[in-house]
Parts: C-alpha cells; structure tokens; sequence
C-alpha cells in the first residue's frame, strides 16, 4: 500500500481532494456500513448510514450533540446493536453473538470518551489482560508489547499504577495502549478528548496523530476540529442520525456544501 | 458459673460443629451465591428468569421450612441424605446463597456499564468479562454487606439444633436441663461462642476491605 510514504496529515493540507476521499467503490473497504438503521424507542438515531473506510484511511465523524455519531461509532464493535442493514468488516459480516463476535472485536480496536480502564488492574495488567486472555499471548512476551506501546503513548513510567492515581490524560493514552495491544485492524475512537481537561487535550491527540501517520485506518467521534484538519482523510458530517455531507477536511472546513454543516461549524469556529 | 466450667467440653463440641456449619456453609453459599448473581445479569433471559426464581424463593421461605424440605421432603423424592450435618450444610446454603446472591449483585450493578464493555472491546466474552472484570471489582465493593450475610447465616446455624445436629444452641437446651440451677452463665457462655466466630469475622471483613479497596 500506498500508505506508509504518504503522510495522510500531510495530505490532508492539500487543496486536491485525496484519492481515498471517495472510496465508495473500493471493494477492500475495511469497514463497511449498508443502509444501516437504529432506533432508541422512538427516536431513530440512524437513518439509512451507508459509510465505507478504506484500509489506512483516517476518518473524522463530527455533527451536534445527538446526531447520532457516537451511536454509529458503537455499533461497529456491536457495543449497540442495529435493527436493519449491514455491517462488514474486512469483508465479513459482523456476527450476532457469542464467541465470533469476540473474536471480531479484538480485530477493533475501541477507546472510549470516559477511558473506562479496569479500575482494579494496574496500567500494565490494564494492557496485557486482552493479549493474555483473548490472544493467548505468553505473560512475558505480552508484557513485552505492553511495555513497548506503554513508552509509545509516553506513560511507560507509569506501568505499576493503578488507574486512579493517573491524570486524564494519562489514562486515556493508556487506553490507546490497551486497544493497540491487541493488533486491531481499525481504531475506532468514541469523543476521546471530551471528558479531559484542556491541557490534557493534546498529549492524547499526538498519539492519535502518530498513529495516524503510522497507517492505522482510524475512525474518530470528536469535536477537535484541529485534529480533523491535521489528521484526516476525510470528514464525515452527521446531523439527525443521517450522513449529510463527506470530503476531505479542507474542502469541508472552508466551503461546506449543505447548510446544515455550515451553520454548525459557524457555531463552533466563531470562538 | 463452676457448671460453665465443668461443661467447657461439652460446650467445645457445640462451638465446633457451628463453626464448622457456618465455614463449609459460608464459603459454598459464596461460590453459590456469585455464580447466581452471574446468572441473574445472563445475557440468556431465561437464566436470569431462573436465577431470580430461585433467589425470590429461596429467601422468602423461612429457613425452617428450608430445612424441613431437606430433612423430610428431599427423602420422598428419592434424594436420601445421611443425618446429622449434611442436610444443615445444604439447607443454610440454598437459603444463605440467595442472600449473597443479592449482596453480589448489587455490586455489580455498582460496576460502571463502561468496565464491561470496555472488556468486551478488546474481545473477551461474557463469561471472561463477569470473571475477570466486573466480579473482582463487584466483590469488593459487597465486603460489608456479605459479612453482615456471614453473620446472619452463623446465627442461624441455631436452625439445624432442631434437626437432630447437636451445634451450639442444641449443646445449650442440653446444658440447660442438666444445669437448672446455672441457666443463666451457661447461656451466656453459649452467646460468647456465637460472639467468638462473628466479631472475628468483622474484623477479618475489615481487614479485607482495606486490603482490596482501590479507587476508580
């Protein structure tokens, strides 16, 4: 692949639109969505989401709150279940239930908007517990790789600590650590920066940006519009439970086509 | 107060046989009790339908009547018991377990939903994800209500007296209708054996949850 020369940050800078951009009809998709729908009681929170990433490909989903984003993010591990369409993952259907559902959710990586690190294991056991228990990893050898992903994220010193002890930020690149020890084949990345405070903000989104440059296809809920413009490939616009509008951060930042997108990043970029 | 002393033996062999039905009792209404709660929160619905039937009778039914099944209504049905502890050992466990049933759940529902999935994120299934993650941190959290479980169910080892086991309570009928004139001493010495495995056990639930405490 293409990937590992370009710098997809880099490309994002660019005024042409990239070639991933519109891989609609990339029969490699990693992940695809078709005519996905989702109901909470009344409300249908996914309406008709046909989505595909390709692999390598960094794809930022923002929209106001209640679009329906986090929910989409969710049903590709099946954290939330969907009432119609489908939902593929490098090429296979993403099972129902019980043991094949396991084993496709350790090929997705997921980090959540509240870290959700196991608050009774250390930082370490906090990273080798899925490679242990789900890969059948040696306990050396994972912690090995937990080590080694612990000093990616900049948190090796901290590998004996309790969650707790740790500040957010910390936390929250340990959870990076602990979705990147089980070699996934997409991150996907659920308002990772929204439960941390401002100063915290960056350490986690560097992390997010290197992995990027490393090839690692990303799917990202956030509000950082900066990180969207440094380390997207394209942005995805949701609004009521619909995808309104696509294209690569350039064009969607300085020219959104649909009003909907326009009015909200004129309320989020005025400030 | 000489006749407590002389029926020190007498009252060692009562002490023991409680503490013996309330440790084995105990520690299989725990194992018991958990694997009920993990029932109870089954992804399979009739697990859970199961799992509260048996909790809702179990713990609504006095626990002589319990015993009264398994002493005289087990036989019939063609499960024959020896005498004497067993049938104690499995009355206070159907009854006990359905208290630590609860005590357990309760603890996991105290468990944040994000701790599950965030297990079952990186590929662990739902047993894996009760046993490795959610139980050890549920089970912390109950240390005080399960002593306050233990403690009940040590007391209530008194039941099986009437079921031809001679624990403490049986030894103290015994005492008292040998010893009329110390009623009173003996009954008290049979207090201070109760005394004697319950605040130990306190203190022991104390020790324990400070050792495993840990902050989220």
């Amino acid at each position: 692949m293409a990937y590992e020369t370009n710098v997809p940050y880099l490309q994002g800078m660019d005024d042409t639109p990239l070639s991933r951009s519109d891989a609609g009809a990339d029969a490699s998709a990693l992940v695809r969505l078709t005519k996905v729908n989702k109901h909470f009681g009344a409300l249908h929170v996914l309406k008709d989401i046909d989505l595909e990433v390709a692999r390598g490909e960094v794809v930022v989903v923002i929209g106001p709150s209640g679009s329906g984003k986090s929910t989409l993010c969710r049903a590709i591990n099946r954290l939330e279940t969907i009432d119609s369409g489908t939902i593929e993952l490098d090429g296979r259907r993403l099972p129902e239930e019980g043991k094949a559902l396991a084993t496709l959710r350790a090929d997705v990586g997921m980090v959540f908007q509240s870290f959700n690190l196991f608050a009774h294991k250390t930082v370490l056991e906090n990273v080798t517990l899925g490679p242990v228990r789900v890969k059948g990893t040696r306990a050396a050898e994972a912690k090995e790789l937990a080590m080694s992903l612990l000093e990616r994220v900049g948190v090796d010193s901290q590998a004996g600590k309790m969650p707790a002890q740790l500040s957010g930020g910390q936390q929250q690149r340990v959870a990076i650590a602990r979705a990147l020890a089980m070699k996934p084949k997409v991150m996907l990345f659920d308002e990772p920066t929204s439960a941390l405070d401002p100063e915290m903000i960056n350490e986690v989104l560097d992390v997010m940006v290197a992995l990027a440059k490393d090839g690692m296809t990303m799917i990202v809920v956030t509000h950082e519009m900066g990180f969207a413009r440094r380390a997207a490939d394209r942005v995805v616009f949701m609004a009521d439970g619909q995808i309104v509008e696509e294209a690569d951060p350039e064009t969607f930042f300085t020219n959104p086509r649909s009003e909907r997108a326009q009015d909200f990043l004129s309320k989020i970029l005025t400030h | 107060m000489s006749a407590l002393i002389e029926e020190l033996p007498r009252l060692w062999e009562g002490f023991q046989l409680t503490l013996f039905l309330a440790v084995v009792s105990g520690a299989l209404s725990l194992v018991l009790g958990t694997v009920l709660a993990a029932l109870r929160v089954a992804p399979l619905k009739s697990l859970r339908v199961f799992a509260a039937a048996y909790v809702e009778v179990a713990r609504n039914t006095p626990l002589t009547l319990v015993f009264v099944f398994v002493v005289f209504v087990l036989p019939t049905l063609g499960l024959i018991l020896p005498l004497g502890t067993t049938p104690a050992i499995i009355a206070l466990t159907a009854y006990t377990s359905a208290f630590v049933c609860e005590a357990v759940r309760s603890g996991i529902n105290s468990v944040g939903v994000g701790q599950a999935e965030a297990a079952r994120a990186i590929g662990l299934g739902t047993v894996a994800t009760l046993r490795l993650v959610v139980l050890p941190q549920a089970l912390r959290t109950v240390v005080p209500p399960l002593i306050n479980v233990l403690i009940a169910l040590t007391k209530n080892t008194s039941v099986a007296a009437g079921f031809t086991v001679v624990e403490l309570t049986s030894t103290s009928r015994g005492l008292a209708r040998d010893n009329p004139a110390d009623v009173l001493a003996l009954l008290a010495g049979v207090a201070v054996c109760y005394l004697l495995i319950t605040i130990p056990a306190g203190l022991l639930a104390g020790r324990i949850e400070r050792k495993v405490v840990f902050s989220r």
